[in-house]
């Protein structure tokens, strides 16, 4: 009964060729693909067509690099038997279902509000209303952090509960950066602006979320990015990964005490974002990535100092983490802390280092390559243990994996193309998809086109969507204390999530 | 111990000696300068992604100013983006720029709050809120006191609690739903307290201005003391604007 339709990464499909099922049917499909292992869903959305809801299912199948699309037609009034009843992967996706367009659903075992989008179904919801599981016990207590922090960092709120000091469960309540961003990228109309907007969904990831929109963008204008563009969006993405790792590595160590290694490593993070400046003028790379075009081309004049920060940058990096790790302090407060196992991580989904820390292979680097990496042979770090050591090995080995793949891509740099042709419009009554392995994991953008090519759906996900569960299953049974060291370990993006 | 004697010599000294007179690396976009060049005035406004470009003559408002470059790009005669990074001043209106002109921007320090010498130029603490901010501006807040910037050594620091705090640092175009524990947030702190405004998403909305998730209504409401612009702030911007702000007059 396979009724789909398998595209890959960067392409696209007539809307008329993605096959209708009727709603039991795709989610019997949707459950049975992700029987297998290899398979995960990238992206489950509903877009509103005249008077009914389209809902399309994208499931990446990893090991023959093809993605599935189907999709079927259902009312807004309706009452469905759930997806999530059978995997939990689909938990945050049948919310945001429910909660941009009032779709109820039969056995969804959590059908809470995910950001409260201003164009929300129920008005009468409200974030400070939020329903928070409670347990009736005068033995436990609970805990109510944020939305607003302690430190310098975006607002959301943790709701812990705990017996004595030990969390017993918590719950993390999101939609405080709202700012309507994908409602945004269909409003204005201008490509700069949309790239602003691609810019602006994750400040930490301007290159992963350009990279997707860019991509995205081209392939529904039938654009083929040459080799200097590729070269260009593959570097920014992996500096990108060394600079924010780099400065993750720091703010880990300041939520130990461990003074040393708080400054060293964060000094570290300065020359690399400083080269974004040089490069495009921006330490964090905004201005860089375009569709199209490439107004800071990468030349050798560019190279040369990389590799010579490289290798300052290797030495004292190294230094610094083999003095780090053989600290039994430091060790004490990361190993067997904020425990995901393996099989928690894919039953919720999780992507990038929330799924590599338990060994899933899960990066699209290697399973859905795009740019550069299509010539590379990239093997992901894998980690077992998914504790807070994990997440930081990961750092540290991406980090020296990403210098050898710079160092190795600006050996021979493609030469920018001057002649380059007129980036066109995105052609009628497309889908498209692209996917990107960012530094937090993978980004997964969606467009739609109408019958002018105007872009009439858009739809965003960044890695946090799915991981900040994992935070939240991570720090049961542990010290509350150890809050702040979990949390960071997984660094997981605010604004990314609430759009 | 020896090892982290060995670190410690390796790194040696990392601080920016001046703060006031450095020199950032690289082709940093900063105050912009306009020259009396005639170009086509319209495909210029029309190209700026965050209206921030007006015609007649031709202005940028680095409140809008999302710091991208194109229009240098489209127009390399009329605009050029100097290395200037101290563009933070105290009157929205000295953050418009005009063609023809090239002076550095200052704060008018006929409006700075009299309290505001008083009791802060020896130190001030801040308390930020992130209200919409995509992080780009919260990292370089951050980053101020690294190592690096050591804001820490002019008295200036973030501080936990707004209790303890002289002043808020608003980063974001400022959500409907972040917009009541802004309020409540400000509310807290003791007065005198001063309210900044870092980046172009909190000064105007920048890119998400006009969007109808944002709530700005806490703007019109008090008056506020400092705009950083930047998309993100330069840690230099920020440091060199407090300073100014909190020197003894
Ligand atoms: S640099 Fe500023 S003024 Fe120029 S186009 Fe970009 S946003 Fe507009």
């Amino acid at each position: 009964m396979i009724k789909h339709i398998r595209i890959k990464n960067n392409s696209t499909v007539s809307l008329w060729d993605i096959p209708l099922l009727n709603y039991e049917d795709l989610l019997e499909q949707s459950i049975s693909l992700l029987q297998d292992e290899s398979c995960h869903c990238v992206n489950y959305f509903g877009y509103p067509h005249r008077d009914q809801l389209i809902l399309i299912c994208c499931i990446a199948n990893d090991r023959e690099h093809l993605i599935t699309i189907s999709s079927s037609v259902i009312n807004f009034n309706s009452v469905l038997p759930s997806f999530t009843h059978h995997h939990l992967a689909f938990h945050l996706f049948e919310r945001e279902i429910h909660e941009n367009f009032g779709i109820k659903y039969s056995d969804h075992p959590w059908l809470k509000p995910v950001r409260y989008p201003f164009s929300r179904a129920d008005k009468n919801s409200r974030i400070e209303n939020y329903p928070f599981y409670a347990i009736e016990s005068e033995e436990v207590h609970e805990v109510g952090v944020g939305p607003i922090h302690a430190g310098i960092i975006e607002p959301g709120h943790f709701r812990f509960i705990c017996d004595g000091e030990q969390i017993l469960h918590l719950e993390i309540q999101l939609g405080y950066q709202h700012r309507g961003t994908e409602q945004l990228f269909l409003k204005k109309n201008n490509l700069l602006q949309r790239t602003h907007f691609a810019e602006s969904i994750a400040g930490d990831t301007v290159a992963g979320h350009t990279t997707a929109f860019v991509n995205l963008w081209e392939s529904l204008c039938n654009y083929d990015a040459e080799d200097h563009l590729q070269f260009s969006r593959t570097l920014a993405l992996e500096l990108e990964r060394i600079a924010i790792h780099t400065g993750d590595l720091s703010a880990l160590c300041t939520d130990i005490a461990y003074q040393l290694g708080s400054a060293v490593f964060g000094r570290l993070r300065t020359p690399v974002i400083n080269y974004f400046q040089r490069w495009c003028g921006n330490r964090l790379g905004k201005g860089l990535i375009r569709a199209g075009k490439n107004n800071y081309p990468f030349t050798k004049q560019l190279g040369d100092p990389l590799k010579r920060l490289f290798d300052e940058y290797e030495r004292d990096f190294i230094e610094m983490y083999d003095e780090f790790k053989t600290l039994p302090s430091v060790l004490a407060r990361l190993e067997k802390t904020g425990t995901v196992t393996k099989e928690q991580a894919a039953s919720i989904g999780t992507v990038g280092m929330a799924a590599k820390m338990s060994g899933i292979p899960r990066d699209i680097r290697v399973s859905h390559p795009h740019d550069w990496y299509e010539r590379m042979n990239h093997e992901p770090v894998i980690k077992h243990y998914g504790d807070v050591y994990s997440r930081t090995q990961i750092r540290k080995e991406e980090i020296l994996q990403s210098i050898e793949i710079i160092r190795n891509m600006i050996k021979s740099i493609p030469p920018e193309n001057k002649k380059r042709k007129e980036l066109s419009f995105p052609a009628p009554d497309l889908f498209g998809i692209s996917l990107v392995e960012g530094w937090r994991g993978e980004i997964c953008h969606c467009a739609i086109t109408g019958e002018n090519g105007n872009l009439v759906h858009y739809k965003v996900k960044d890695p946090s969507f799915h991981n900040w569960l994992a935070l939240a299953l991570a720090v049961r049974n542990n010290e509350i204390s150890d809050f702040p060291v979990c949390n960071k370990s997984f660094n997981l993006s605010y604004c990314g999530h609430d759009l | 111990m020896i090892d982290n004697i060995k670190i410690l010599l390796r790194q040696g000294k990392q601080y920016i000696p001046d703060v006031t007179h450095a020199k950032v690396p690289g082709i940093f976009r900063g105050r912009p300068v306009i020259s009396k060049e005639t170009i086509d005035e319209n495909a210029l406004v029309e190209l700026c992604p965050t209206e921030a470009i007006t015609g007649s003559p031709v202005c940028i408002d680095l409140g809008r100013c999302a710091f991208c470059g194109e229009c240098a790009f489209a127009f390399p005669d009329k605009i050029k983006f100097t290395t200037d990074y101290k563009i933070s001043t105290n009157e929205r209106e000295r953050l418009i720029t005009k063609d023809g002109e090239d002076k550095t921007i200052e704060l008018n320090p006929d409006i700075i709050r009299t309290e505001i010498s008083k009791y802060f130029s020896g130190s001030i603490k801040l308390r930020q809120v992130s209200a919409g901010g995509d992080n780009s501006c919260e990292l370089e807040l951050n980053a101020c006191g690294n190592v690096n910037f050591d804001m820490g050594r002019y008295g200036i620091e973030f501080v936990a609690s707004p209790r303890h705090s002289d002043g808020i640092v608003i980063t974001g175009p400022i959500t409907e739903n972040m917009a009541v524990p802004l309020q409540i947030c400000y509310d807290a702190i003791p007065e005198p307290k001063i309210i900044i405004l870092a980046g172009t998403d909190a000064i105007s909305g920048g890119i998400f201005d006009g969007s109808p998730a944002l709530n700005r209504n806490f703007l019109t409401m008090h008056k506020i003391d400092l705009f950083v612009p930047g998309n993100p702030v330069h840690p230099l911007t920020f440091i060199t604007g407090i300073l100014e702000l909190i020197r003894k007059r």
